[in-house]
Parts: C-alpha cells; sequence; structure tokens
C-alpha cells in the first residue's frame, strides 16, 4: 500500500501553506490520515512507545456496537409497514427492502450534513476533523421515527453540530450531547413530525388496516384508565388490529418488533450493544449499571404509592419500554457530556435512570423520558464532577497538617 | 508497610538483559549534560577545553543553587565544552584517561563513620558531586542543602519495561550501601523510608539494612517508583519537603566516605528488542554508548534511548547516556505509515494496547514479551476518553483533571489535586495510554516549572 501512500504524499504540497488548496488541509489530512495511520513518531523525550489505540478505532467500537440495532432498526421498519398495512407475513426479504429504502437516506443524510459542517469548522478553526462525528452521525438516524423528512434530518444535524458542539469549542467541549440535541431540537421545532401517534410506522401513503393503533407502548402507558393496569391496556390495545396481537407482550418489547424510533425498540440489541461496548472498555459500564438501577428504584418507589396504572407498572417494563435501553446504553455514556470522573458516573447515571422514569410517569406530554433526562444530567454532569473534585481535594487538605 | 496497589500496566518488551557483564572497549569520551537535570536553567561552567580533570572535579554548577557542585565522572582532558543556541550550555565532554584518577576526599573507615559529624557530610557530598544524587519532591530536581525534608525516600527496585535487575547491578556494593545511609542519617535525622518488591525476592543488599524503615510494594508497574511508594507511606502535602535517592546514589555516597572518592563507575543494561545481545556493561556516568551498540545492533532504523521507553530520551547512537540513567533502549522506528485496512486502525493487531476496544488483541496475551516500535498510533486530538489514566496511576489523585488544570494554568487546582506528589515518571503511563496522544509528561514538568516560577 506503500505507492497509495506515495501517491497522497505527493498532492501534499498543494494543500501546504503556500499551496494552490492551502485552504483544504485539514480536508486533505482528514482522508490521508482516514486512510493511513500517519507515520508519526513519539517525541524524543517522554513515552517512546504508546498504546495501539488511537480516536479513530475507539470511535469505530461505538459504531459497531450500534450496527445491530441499525439492523434491526431497518427490519423493524419494513415490518411495521407491512403489520400497519395490513401485510404481516411479508417476505423477510421485502420487509428488508422496504426498511432500508426508509433508513438508510436517514443515514446517509445525517452524516453528509455533519460532515459538511465539521469540514467547514475544521476549515475556519484550523484544526484536524475530529472521529466523533462517527459516532454521533449514526446515533441521530437511530433516535428519528422512520418517516421523518430529510430535510429534518440534515436541519437538526447541522443545528446540534453547531449550537451544541462547535459553540462551545469543539469535539470535547461540548456540555450536551450532540445527537441528542438533534432529537431534542425536532422535538420542539416540529412535533407533530416526531411525537404522537402518527409517526411511528413508515405507511408510505398506504392505507392502514383496521384496527390500527399508532401508538407506542409509552404512550399506551400514559393513557391506561384509572382501575386498569398498563399491561391489560397494551394488550387490548392491538386486540383488533390483525397480525399484531400481543405486539406490545413483554418479550415482543423486548425483542423490539414495536413501533417506535429506527434503532430504540430493541432492548436486545441493545444490551448487545451493551456487551461490545464494556467489554471493549469504550463505554462506561458504571453509567449503565447505575441507570438501571436508578430505573428500578423509582419505579418501585411508584409502585409503592401506587395511584395511576402507569406507576404501578412492574418497573422492569421501564427498561424495556420506549428508549431507555438504547439512550442509557449509547447516549447516557458519552464520555464528553458524561461525568468525567469514576464516582461522578455512578451518580450520574442513576439520576438519568430516575428522571427518565419520573418524567415518563408524570409528564404525558413527554413520554420519552430518556432524552430529556439524559440532556438534563449532562447539564448537571459538571456540577456532579464538581464535588467529586472538591472531596478529593479535601482529602488532601484534610492530610496536611498545616 | 506492606503495599498492595492494583492500578498500573507492566510492558512487557523483548531484549531484556540477560544476567552477564558484556566485554565491550571502555568508551573513549564522557560528557555531562545540564539538560538531564530537569529544572536546571542557568548552569556555569568552570572549566575550559583543554583543562585536565580527574573524578570528581567540578565542571559547572548551578547558579541557583551555588553549593552543589556537578563534578567530573572520571579522569581527563575536557575536550569541548558544547553551546547551543543563546551559549545554552548542552554537555561537556571528557576524553578519560585509561586509568582513572580520583580527587582524594576524606576516607572513613567503617568504624570512623560513627563519628562523622553532619556539617562534614554535606561538605562532602555537595563538593564531590555526589549531593547530586539527591532529589527533592515536590518538584524532581536536585535537593537544596537548606532545606530540612520530612524524610528520605529509596526505591530498592524499577518497575520499568525491561529496567535493570537491581539485585545484578549492587550485589557486591552492601557495606557502601549501608554506609551511604548510615552518612545521610548523620547528616539529617530523618526517617528513611526503603521500599522493596513485594512480588520478587529481595536482594541480599536490601535485607537488614539499618537505620531504615523497610516497607513493601506489591502491584504493577508503577509500583516501583519512588513516587507511588511515597503516596502511600506518607503523602506529601503543601509546603513539606522530602528527598528521594536511587541505590545508586545511596552507594555512590557510601563509596565517597569509605573510599574517599567520586566513584562514577555504573554498571549499565542495553537492552530492547533491537539489540543483538542484551546485557550488562560496567562504565562511568555519562558514557558514550557507541561502543556498546557497535556490532551489536539488529538494524539501522532504530531508536537509541538513554533511560527507559517510558520516560527517556532519544539519543544519537554515539551519544551519551543520562545522568541518572542506568539503561539504554533501542527499538524499531514506527515511521511507516499504516494502510487502515491492512494495519491500520481497522485492522485487527496485536500491538501492545491498555484498551479492549475493536480489534485491539493484546489483551488476550498480557504476558507475551512484544516488539514495539515508536509509533504515535495516532494522531493529538481533545480529550474524549474519561476514566482510563485513573486506572494506571495507582494513587489518590484524579490524572485527567490534573492535566487539565495545567493546561489552563489554574495554579490552585493544580496544589490543590495534588502535582507536589508527581514528577513526569509517575504520570509516564498515562502518557502511554492516552488515547489522544497528549504529552501529559511534558504538560506536567511545565505546571511543575510554573509552581516554582510562581
Amino acid at each position: 500500500m506503500k505507492f497509495l501512500h506515495d501517491i497522497l504524499e505527493k498532492q501534499k504540497p498543494m494543500f501546504e501553506k503556500g499551496g494552490k488548496l492551502e485552504k483544504f488541509y485539514y480536508l486533505f489530512e482528514a482522508g490521508e490520515s482516514f486512510a493511513f495511520t500517519p507515520p508519526t513518531t513519539t517525541p524524543a523525550k517522554g513515552a517512546h512507545i504508546r498504546d495501539a489505540i488511537d480516536l479513530k478505532r475507539m470511535m469505530m467500537t461505538v459504531v459497531i456496537a450500534m450496527i445491530p440495532a441499525l439492523l434491526f432498526g431497518i427490519w423493524n421498519v419494513g415490518y411495521q409497514h407491512f403489520l400497519a398495512t395490513g401485510n404481516p407475513d411479508a417476505a423477510l426479504l421485502d420487509i428488508i427492502i422496504v426498511g432500508s429504502i426508509q433508513v438508510l437516506p436517514i443515514v446517509i443524510v445525517a452524516y453528509t450534513a455533519g460532515g459538511i459542517v465539521e469540514v467547514i469548522f475544521a476549515i475556519i478553526r484550523k484544526h484536524p476533523i475530529n472521529e466523533g462525528f462517527l459516532v454521533t452521525g449514526m446515533l441521530i438516524p437511530l433516535t428519528m421515527p422512520p418517516d421523518i423528512p430529510l430535510w429534518q434530518v440534515a436541519l437538526a444535524t447541522v443545528f446540534a453540530v453547531i449550537i451544541a458542539k462547535e459553540a462551545f469549542g469543539g469535539t470535547g467541549m461540548n456540555i450536551l450531547n450532540v445527537a441528542l440535541t438533534a432529537r431534542a431540537f425536532l422535538y420542539f421545532a416540529y412535533p407533530t413530525d416526531i411525537s404522537g401517534s402518527k409517526v411511528w410506522a413508515y405507511l408510505g401513503g398506504e392505507s392502514t388496516v383496521d384496527g390500527y393503533t399508532g401508538e407506542t407502548a409509552l404512550a399506551l402507558a400514559t393513557g391506561a384508565k384509572t382501575g386498569t393496569s398498563v399491561e391489560a391496556a397494551l394488550q387490548s390495545a392491538t386486540s383488533g388490529w390483525a397480525g399484531a396481537e400481543g405486539l406490545f407482550s413483554f418479550n415482543n418489547m423486548l425483542i423490539g418488533a414495536i413501533p417506535g424510533s429506527i434503532g430504540e425498540t430493541s432492548a436486545v440489541m441493545a444490551l448487545l450493544g451493551a456487551i461490545i461496548l464494556v467489554v471493549a472498555g469504550v463505554a462506561s459500564w458504571k453509567i449503565m449499571a447505575s441507570g438501571i438501577v436508578g430505573a428500578l428504584v423509582m419505579g418501585f418507589i411508584f409502585n409503592a404509592i401506587g395511584s395511576t396504572p402507569f406507576m404501578e407498572m412492574a418497573p422492569h417494563y421501564h427498561l424495556i419500554m420506549g428508549g431507555f435501553a438504547f439512550g442509557i446504553v449509547f447516549m447516557a455514556t458519552d464520555p464528553v457530556s458524561a461525568a468525567q470522573t469514576e464516582r461522578g458516573k455512578w451518580i450520574y447515571g442513576f439520576f438519568i435512570g430516575l428522571l427518565t422514569v419520573l418524567i415518563r410517569v408524570f409528564n404525558p406530554a413527554y413520554p420519552e423520558g430518556i432524552m430529556l433526562a439524559i440532556l438534563l444530567m449532562n447539564v448537571f454532569a459538571p456540577l456532579i464532577d464538581f464535588y467529586v473534585i472538591q472531596a478529593n481535594k479535601n482529602r488532601r487538605l484534610k492530610r496536611s497538617h498545616v | 508497610m506492606n503495599i498492595k496497589t492494583r492500578k498500573g500496566f507492566d510492558i512487557n518488551l523483548v531484549g531484556k538483559a540477560a544476567l552477564q557483564i558484556g566485554t565491550a572497549e571502555q568508551s573513549e569520551t564522557f560528557a555531562i549534560k545540564p539538560t538531564d537535570f530537569v529544572g536546571m536553567h542557568r548552569p556555569k561552567v568552570v572549566v575550559r577545553e583543554g583543562d585536565i580533570v580527574k573524578a570528581g572535579t567540578p565542571l559547572f554548577f548551578d547558579k541557583k543553587l551555588e553549593k552543589a557542585l556537578y563534578t567530573s565522572p572520571v579522569s581527563g582532558e575536557v575536550v569541548e565544552v558544547k553551546r547551543g543556541d543563546k551559549r545554552k550550555l548542552l554537555e561537556i565532554k571528557i576524553l578519560a584517561d585509561k586509568q582513572i584518577e580520583y580527587e582524594n576526599f576524606t576516607k572513613y573507615s567503617v568504624s570512623d563513620m560513627a563519628n562523622l559529624k553532619g556539617e562534614d557530610v554535606k561538605e562532602s557530598l555537595l563538593k564531590s558531586g555526589a549531593w547530586i544524587n539527591i532529589i527533592q519532591r515536590p518538584y524532581g530536581v536536585v535537593a537544596n542543602p537548606d532545606d530540612s525534608p520530612r524524610a528520605i525516600f529509596i526505591s530498592a527496585f524499577d518497575s520499568n519495561p525491561l529496567a535493570p535487575d537491581y539485585d545484578f547491578l549492587y550485589k557486591n556494593d552492601g557495606q557502601y550501601f549501608q554506609a551511604g545511609i548510615d552518612a545521610l542519617k548523620k547528616m539529617i535525622d530523618v526517617p528513611i523510608h526503603l521500599t522493596t518488591n513485594g512480588n520478587a525476592e529481595v536482594s541480599a543488599i536490601f535485607q537488614n539494612v539499618r537505620n531504615v524503615e523497610q516497607h513493601t510494594i506489591s502491584g504493577p508497574h508503577p509500583a516501583g517508583n519512588v513516587g507511588t511508594q511515597i503516596h502511600h507511606i506518607e503523602p506529601i502535602n503543601r509546603g513539606e519537603v522530602v528527598w528521594t535517592v536511587s541505590p545508586y546514589g545511596i552507594i555512590q555516597i557510601g563509596k565517597l566516605f569509605l573510599e574517599g572518592r567520586y566513584d562514577a563507575s555504573k554498571k549499565i543494561a542495553v537492552v530492547g528488542s533491537e539489540v543483538t545481545t542484551p546485557q550488562y556493561y560496567e562504565t562511568y556516568i555519562g558514557a558514550s554508548v557507541g561502543k556498546f551498540l557497535k556490532n551489536n545492533l539488529k538494524q539501522d532504523h532504530i531508536r537509541v534511548i538513554s533511560g527507559n521507553i517510558l520516560t527517556g530520551t532519544a539519543i544519537e547512537k554515539d551519544n551519551y547516556i543520562g545522568f541518572y540513567d542506568n539503561m539504554v533502549t533501542v527499538l524499531p522506528e514506527g515511521d511507516k505509515p499504516r494502510f487502515f485496512l491492512s494495519d491500520g486502525w481497522l485492522a485487527p493487531t496485536s500491538r501492545l494496547s491498555f484498551h479492549r476496544a475493536l480489534g485491539l488483541l493484546s489483551f488476550l496475551s498480557p504476558k507475551k514479551e512484544r516488539v514495539i516500535d515508536t509509533s504515535l498510533n495516532g494522531e493529538e486530538r481533545a480529550f474524549v476518553e474519561t476514566g482510563v489514566m485513573e486506572q494506571v496511576v495507582p494513587m489518590d489523585i484524579l490524572p485527567l483533571q490534573l492535566v487539565k488544570s495545567i493546561m489552563a494554568a489554574d495554579y490552585d487546582g493544580m496544589e490543590s489535586l495534588g502535582i507536589y506528589e508527581v514528577i513526569e515518571e509517575d504520570v509516564a503511563l498515562c502518557e502511554f495510554v492516552d488515547v489522544s496522544k497528549h504529552r501529559i509528561q511534558n504538560i506536567v514538568r511545565q505546571g511543575i516549572e510554573l509552581l516554582r516560577e510562581g
């Protein structure tokens, strides 16, 4: 592959200072360093050998961990389409074709729109293009409903990269999770396209089958009437819908063959991603574990108080409904916007779980609590860190006798 | 105290020194480089080219610490006083005699040692150059004789990659080691802490030493770093000073009193995957390493490092070993571009990593001795990853937050986050594991210099 590197090196002077395309140096550099780990060696003083990891590999690990969710999402978008239009026995190939046609453009648009912004900022600010967007560009599509207009995906991505990241100084400096900011932007700017009961299955202009309901499990749980149970409401919601009986059974929600955002429906796929991330040591298992504990604790507290069916719902249902699993695995663990101290991570994760359930149960306007819970805790993460760091400082101060 | 640490990382490399002394011609030239003494800004030379010196004859001193003299390791002729930009002193080169002659310092018999006076010890140490072995914490610079340290710490082993075996280096120097300890104890009556490796057999010379408090530490590198040991025995607080001395320094001090001369002879290990026969050699401080590497290298495209691969300094093949270093490591240079699919960032690799991210397979064989080149394995990026540096620093310190406070020149932050407890070597593994490829050791030194000036 040396010849390829030589060819690239030959083009380099054009991009260097004084060259014709000097402005695009960092674009060239990004391309070259994408293709080749640069021949840079360690400085003459200090650690002469370095760990084999780099940011590209680390980010790619996260992308790989999301692939099960993406593939399942593609299938599920197709499956929900046929289910809603009364053709639950459609062939697997048809399902995947429909799903791909719907999902892949969203992925491509997110990557393209965000990539362009990244490049522009790299050129203006004269810094290398950061790999973080590899992950963000995949997270954004996975949090979108299947029928989201592409221009909204582009707009939200651009908004999030500029406002949530570049305005704060770029990669590593952002307070809020970039992908969630994109979703929150759409949520508040174009609520009809990302909430309600019309958007969770791609219909493609076809009419829905009798008994169809476009509600998500969370919306059904919120709407469960006093005196009944959430389980019963979930059970009866699809009873008249041919082929979709038991759509919201526990097992089906666990697997994720339910309406929802593209990548968030399957707790199993999120678990698979979590295993990859934890084994690879790329995401904090502490945040995931304490997040689950937080959600369960809040669930049990509600059980104990219990005045509405949603409060009385078995706590473990919270883990598989909506985007909780996806959010706690892929969003909450973003190392930049999460708490950065190890003790802080426990607290941060716990409150995400707790707030998610709190928001879900008490705020019917936002049935998807995880998005707001994570954004809220993103804001509080520096405060948590402050106290953890202060405790470390105090221990040091205390032992001095001066 | 028996200390156990879990945090850290052992790096196993090919090219460990065989326990034998190689036969190589003695180096012809020796050099003392002021750059080996971090934090020395104004060295003042007291010899001229052409001067004849003995081992122990002053060459220069630091204008900020005039009492401590830096002396010649060998006798011979000063052949070059090499200066760089703005007449910055780079090195003083000495062409060595075949037979070393020594400056005379007062000699004591073992029984006389009991009557040594503290003031005399200090004066001898400062005059002879043996003082330079005493390093102070905080800052990791040559100690100030006017300070009163709280304690003295000695680490009796080196846990760095390919580090020499102290038992092999010093097994015949037991009486000098004891004499060195006794002399220091006379000079300043503070606890002397000697920490041995809890995971290995303790060398006879470190057993039954009098006048010291014995400790053991077991754990992965950096358990052998004196900074780690200080943190667990009695951490340094703001306003306090402790001193550290290497076993070599103690022995040199012992020889100064028992033999009456500044003896700069030392064994060094020549190690690394690119060395044909990794083994030990006998020479003196500041030796030119050319003779040890001649016909002893597997290839040409290499990096020669004075010291170990985590904290050392790259030198030329015929350049001089650093003052405090007792090893020379030779690694393959890693300046090849690597295509991302074949051996770059998307390909599986057995290159050493502390991480287990996609395709990093080295964790499957942690004990395997590896050949590692000097590739940076990436490019510098903003800090993204968290929680990893903490896993290689066995102290109650938040390394990432400390580094960030230094980068922000936040004086209060640095102090309260524990900068007084660390020097470069204590964060060397942070630099190794850092995904963002920052020069952590350099940053910590900058922070230390800010505080020294401030």
